[in-house]
């Protein structure tokens, strides 16, 4: 290892070569789920209110609808992956994958495990992902969506792994892939190897893409951090939803490195499409249709039915 | 010695260079500029030289040694262009079959109004994409601060290894203590918990190699471990050189696919 002598991290490097031939890669599990009894629907307390980051009016979940659009404004309230996956999906088509898989805690980091016990019980998740294969507009798929309410829905391994199977599945099944895109970026608690998750995710996309197949990205608020560093930006097609907030860097970051405030429309979807980091800005209650539609582009040649 | 005590001097003015180790280790340095999209990313310094008798393409992220050469190189912040440069020219050592070395040193990606309108995440997730699948060998080294995506963008490799005083972090230990205790002075105590030394990297598996300095660090003694890497490069590129192109790739593709711990 070392020129000179005996380098101390000499032992460990059995330890190293070990793990890498013992490589297994394990494929997504599916358990069919049935989404109208399982909470995917929302309004479970449909008299709460909630305040509006457009307008500033609070607003119920039943005046809200099965969109969650603030009826004074027009802007969307964040949503829950099960919520989205609701909202998406043909009725009774969704099969979720690794329903079970759990964060464990790679670097020992103090009080993670009873963070991640306190998520799950607030969400009713296991972490900031779900995963599966579903219809839209009857067309096959595998769809993903991010949970921002379990810690902004950052990638540690949990949410890295799921994604990856979900591409893998994607490939080996020739199948569309749409992910929606959510999260303040990496998991502080799984340090370094959450950074690992950037280049695992964006390495499984290219294997999508390898297999010739279509991937469709959705932007929606917020993507930033490491997932937009990653495969968010990676889609065939890129989809935004209107004025979710869509950058890389902090605002904040941004505004003490250049010591002057930013504009209000600054990383907005907007603001991406204008600079062309996204093809298009689709409404929430159009995105089933605007989806299919993309699918059917892709998959049903000479006008047959996939 | 503490965590901190390792960020200080990966932090160093005096800590030698990617232009320092590629005159060192490399003859025939010929500077390749731009990304052929907007400019020339002073940040990032990348282009042809020898190995031996070996062709090869070296791509450094390159900190400045005063606060003249800092402004100039942007204090080793690169913009997407810098990504764009080097993804350009590792592009170019697949096609004609050189292998391509790396050497990071980077507190992180630029953030400022340009790197976000000009997509910063895109060029860093574009080179991820890329440098995952790529059909020739790719060694990065970090010699200083490997900060972040500005460092993974660049170490998306087939080894990655470290100079004992630097540091690897998914974020500088200020940012991580002002993200999860709302106080950046905390910065020393994030530190410790975050795992960002070699030995705990290299514990991790995500590093192969941890290259050995001086005490007080490689600018005490900079052909002590500048010699060391060459050694390393000369062991280790033949055995990577053997491999056809599509085994390398597929072996880059499951050593990123193996990280992750979780139960189900």
């Amino acid at each position: 290892m070392a020129l000179f002598g005996k380098s101390k991290y000499a032992p460990l490097v059995h330890k190293i070569f070990k793990k890498k031939d013992d490589i297994v890669i394990k494929k997504a599990v599916a358990t069919p789920v049935e989404t109208e009894k399982t909470g995917f629907e929302t309004d479970k307390a449909p008299e709460i209110k909630v305040k509006c980051k457009g307008c500033g009016s609070e607003i119920s979940k039943k005046e809200a609808g099965k969109y969650k659009i603030c009826p004074k404004c027009g802007r969307y309230f964040r949503i829950s992956a099960k919520e989205r996956i609701y909202i998406t999906v043909d009725k009774g088509t969704f099969t979720e994958f690794d329903a079970n898989m759990t964060a464990a805690n790679p670097l020992n980091f103090p009080e993670y495990e009873e963070k991640i016990a306190a998520m799950q019980k607030k969400t009713g998740i296991k972490d900031a992902v779900i995963t599966g294969r579903a219809k839209i507009g009857g067309c096959d798929c595998v769809i993903g969506a991010m949970d921002s309410s379990f810690i902004m829905a950052s990638m540690g391994s949990v949410v890295g792994e799921k994604l990856t199977r979900a591409f893998e599945y994607g490939a080996e099944n020739k199948l569309p892939t749409i992910i929606f895109a959510a999260s303040g970026g990496a998991r502080m608690q799984e340090g370094i190897i959450s950074l690992m998750q950037m280049a695992k995710t964006s390495a499984a996309a290219a294997k999508l893409s390898d297999a010739g197949q279509l991937y469709i990205s959705v932007l929606t608020d917020p993507t930033t951090g490491g997932v937009s560093a990653s495969f968010a930006m990676l889609g065939d097609i890129i989809i935004a939803e209107p004025k979710a907030l869509i950058g890389f860097a902090g605002r904040r970051v941004i505004e003490g490195t250049i010591k002057q405030k930013l504009p209000d429309d600054f990383q907005t979807a907007e603001f991406q499409l204008a600079h062309g980091f996204v093809d298009m800005i689709v409404k929430r209650e159009d995105m089933p249709k605007r989806l299919a539609e993309i699918i059917k582009l892709h998959y049903n040649k000479g006008g047959k039915e996939q | 010695m503490k965590a901190y005590d390792k960020v200080k001097i990966a932090r160093l003015t005096t800590r030698p260079t990617a232009l320092d180790y590629i005159n060192h280790c490399f003859t025939g340095f010929l500077e390749l500029h731009g990304d052929r999209l907007f400019a020339d990313d002073k940040a990032v310094v990348g282009g042809l030289a020898w190995f031996n008798d070996i062709p090869v393409t070296v791509i450094g992220i390159q900190k400045g040694k005063d606060l003249k050469e800092n402004m100039e190189r942007n204090f080793g912040q690169a913009h997407p262009e810098g990504y764009r440069k080097a993804l350009r020219l590792m592009k170019q050592a697949e096609k004609f079959h050189r292998p391509a070395i790396c050497f990071v040193n980077t507190s992180g990606a630029y953030c400022g109004v340009g790197a976000e309108e000009r997509g910063q995440g895109e060029a860093i997730a574009r080179n991820l994409y890329e440098l995952s699948g790529l059909k020739t060998p790719i060694i990065s080294i970090i010699i200083g601060e490997g900060g972040s995506g500005g460092a993974i963008a660049l170490a998306t490799a087939d080894r990655v290894w470290m100079l004992e005083n630097s540091v690897y972090a998914i974020l500088s230990p200020e940012g991580f203590a002002s993200i999860l205790w709302k106080d950046g002075s905390r910065a020393e105590e994030a530190a410790d918990i975050m795992k960002i030394t070699v030995k705990d990297l290299y514990d991790l598996g995500v590093i192969e190699k941890v290259i050995e300095e001086v005490p007080g660090g490689a600018g005490e003694d900079f052909e002590f471990t500048a010699n060391l890497i060459k050694h390393n490069l000369q062991e280790e590129l033949p055995v990577l050189m053997a491999y056809s192109p599509e085994e390398i790739a597929e072996n880059r593709y499951k050593r990123f696919r193996a990280f992750g711990v979780y139960n189900e």
